[in-house]
């Protein structure tokens, strides 16, 4: 497992200093247009940007991310099952810290991971996905969640996220300043001559190619990290079809995650913001297709490690390369399809209840236990009051809740 | 002059060279001990969670004794036997597992005890605790199949013979349904 994880800490070394090398170069182009011999001026402020959009993003990342989704942290006693799914993947991940765990209000099911290492790693999940997915289902897309977690997926992103939009903001100013300061800066260096006009169209041709060029490298990376995540969920739950299942279920819901945005919609398990599309608008995807990853993860012929996925890989999309490293190919163990220890005996209807539960808990709700066998769900607004049983109209003075204060995303 | 150093250099390629592999070998064996530990804790936390699940279903399963004893026996013999070698663990938990499982199937019948909140949490832990122990068995395997593999492959078998690391055992599965998928055998 650990080779996985070495190898695409090289990959992912490449591709930072490939994207690194990019945006020096556009910050270098952007001095250039600005002022000629003002280049390394530009390569400067490239830095900058990059350092302190970097420094940012690394130590408060996770949280910006999880207060843009509104997601609530939650205890165990919030909804032991996604608890325990969480931790009995981490003990099939080998991730010694288990993550937080967020929930998401919202009916669209769909789910994430963020932070930048195991021992920083935070989970999120919306209501809808608790609702529709059974057990094995669940441990599917937690193992998807866990296997970015332990490849340092979110690390990486978000480093080359950093890049692309410093990349994408430098050639904008640097377009920009060109467009309107242009001809008082042409008056001033006509005696620069045939040398200036070369450098100067490098400089526009760079600053318009390059934010496309990183913004198809992120997506392909991006794309890439998908199939990945998918293999290691697989190796892990040792049953590909509880995730193929919970893709199937995911792709088929029509509810729109109304948080999602294109900035964010990257890290979702699915794309929040509808189908994927195939052949050249695929390029502009975050996301492969999801009913290639589903017949991907179902023809993986009743073996469950890196290498049945990336033969099943090669097959169903006819790619002659496979989306596993090499190296990790070699050291792969074989690893057969197992039946899920405990199957889920919970009906649809269960699984609905104790989400819808666990979302009144967040809202600070009081649950009491009547005697006549109903639960009272009771609003903060009535705490030290005295309501009825609408049932048996036994009297009951209303509790502080119990539950988890809500929480927009502190950690 | 030149000799010695490139003697010295060929010295300190292959010291770093057998250093690699040692390091990976108690890398390995260290990853085996730790996931075993982490079955010992879940297997622990069965042990502990079933007293609770007894005493819950006792009232309204009074004719199911004999699934209900059957289970405490075996609670008992794995907690006995808690300190034993793998094999004789793994023989013994999987039976406790058969009867947990059995105890659940009764359960079914009874509309009453699977209306108890009290019950259906503690169902939920142990169906946890269960799939806990079967990763972590997982995880194992692929520990043990890992240090395995560096003990007996060239080159790290010579250094695994000359500091004396041992082979260990795989936490065997023997439950019926498990064995009906294709398993690999070594």
């Amino acid at each position: 497992m650990w080779e996985l994880v070495r190898a695409n800490q090289r990959r992912a070394a490449t591709l930072v200093v490939v994207m690194a090398a990019l945006l020096f170069a556009v910050g270098y182009a952007a001095g250039e247009a600005l002022r000629p011999g003002a280049g390394l001026g530009g390569l400067f402020v490239a830095f900058v940007v990059w350092v302190v959009l970097s420094l940012v993003s690394y130590y408060s990342g996770d949280s910006i991310f999880l207060s843009l989704a509104g997601a609530h942290k939650i205890a165990k006693s919030d909804n032991p099952t996604l608890y325990n799914v969480v931790e009995e993947m981490c003990i099939a991940s080998g991730i010694s810290r288990v993550p937080d765990i967020y929930v998401i209000d919202d009916a669209a099911p769909n789910a994430f991971a963020t932070g930048r290492d195991p021992q920083h790693a935070s989970v999120a999940v919306t209501a809808g996905l608790l609702e529709t997915l059974n057990r094995e289902e669940l441990q599917g897309v937690i193992a998807h969640e866990l296997g970015h977690v332990a490849n340092r997926d979110v690390l990486y992103m978000m480093m080359v996220g950093v890049m692309l939009g410093a990349i994408v903001l430098l050639a904008d100013v640097g377009t920009r300043v060109m467009f309107y300061g242009g001809g008082r800066r042409r008056t001033s260096s006509r005696e620069g001559g045939q040398g200036q006009a070369v450098i100067l169209i490098l400089a526009v041709v760079l600053m318009i190619l390059a934010p496309l060029i990183a913004q198809l490298v992120y997506l392909a990376v991006s794309r890439r990290r998908e199939y990945l995540a998918d293999a290691c969920s697989a190796l892990y739950t040792r049953y590909p079809e509880g995730l193929a299942s919970a893709l199937e279920k995911i792709s088929h819901s029509t509810a729109k995650l109304a948080s999602a945005s294109r900035a964010t919609a990257p890290m979702y398990i699915v794309n929040p913001l509808g189908a994927t599309a195939k052949g050249l608008a695929e390029l502009s995807s975050t996301h492969p297709p999801t009913s290639e990853r589903i017949r991907i993860l179902r023809s993986m012929g009743g073996g469950a490690g890196y290498r049945q996925y990336d033969e099943a890989f090669r097959k169903v999309t006819g790619r002659p390369v496979g989306v596993v490293p090499a190296t990790s190919l070699q050291q792969a163990a074989p690893a057969a399809v197992a039946a899920p220890a405990a199957p889920d005996a919970r009906a649809r209807f269960e699984r609905v209840r104790q989400t819808t539960d666990m979302l009144w808990r967040l809202n600070q709700y009081a649950f009491i236990a009547c005697a006549c066998g109903t639960t009272l769900k009771v609003p903060p607004a009535y705490v030290g009051k005295e309501i009825a049983c609408p049932h048996c109209g036994a009297k009951h003075v209303v509790p502080a809740a119990t539950g988890a204060p809500p929480q927009a995303a502190a950690s | 002059m030149i000799a010695m150093l490139v003697l010295l250099a060929v010295i300190v390629v292959v010291g770093l060279w057998v250093m690699g592999l040692y390091n990976g070998l108690v890398g390995s064996r260290n990853e085996v001990k730790n996931s075993w530990s982490q079955i010992d804790v879940q297997l622990k936390r069965r042990h502990d969670l079933i007293p609770n699940l007894v005493e819950a279903v006792k009232g309204y399963m009074g004719h199911e004794r004999g699934t209900l004893e059957a289970v405490t026996k075996a609670r008992q013999q794995a907690v006995d036997l808690s300190s034993a070698s793998a094999e004789d663990r793994a023989k013994v938990e999987n039976a406790l597992s058969q009867t947990l499982r059995s105890l659940f199937a009764v359960a079914e019948a009874y509309p009453d005890l699977k209306a108890n909140q009290n019950f259906l949490a503690l169902q939920e832990e142990l169906t946890a605790t269960e799939n806990k122990i079967s990763f972590a068995r997982q995880y194992y395997n692929d520990a043990v199949l890992r240090l395995n593999n560096r003990i007996q492959m060239f080159p790290s078998s010579i250094i695994a013979g000359a500091f004396n690391f041992q082979m260990e055992q795989f936490f065997q599965v023997d439950a019926p349904e498990d064995r009906q998928v294709p398993q690999v055998k070594f």
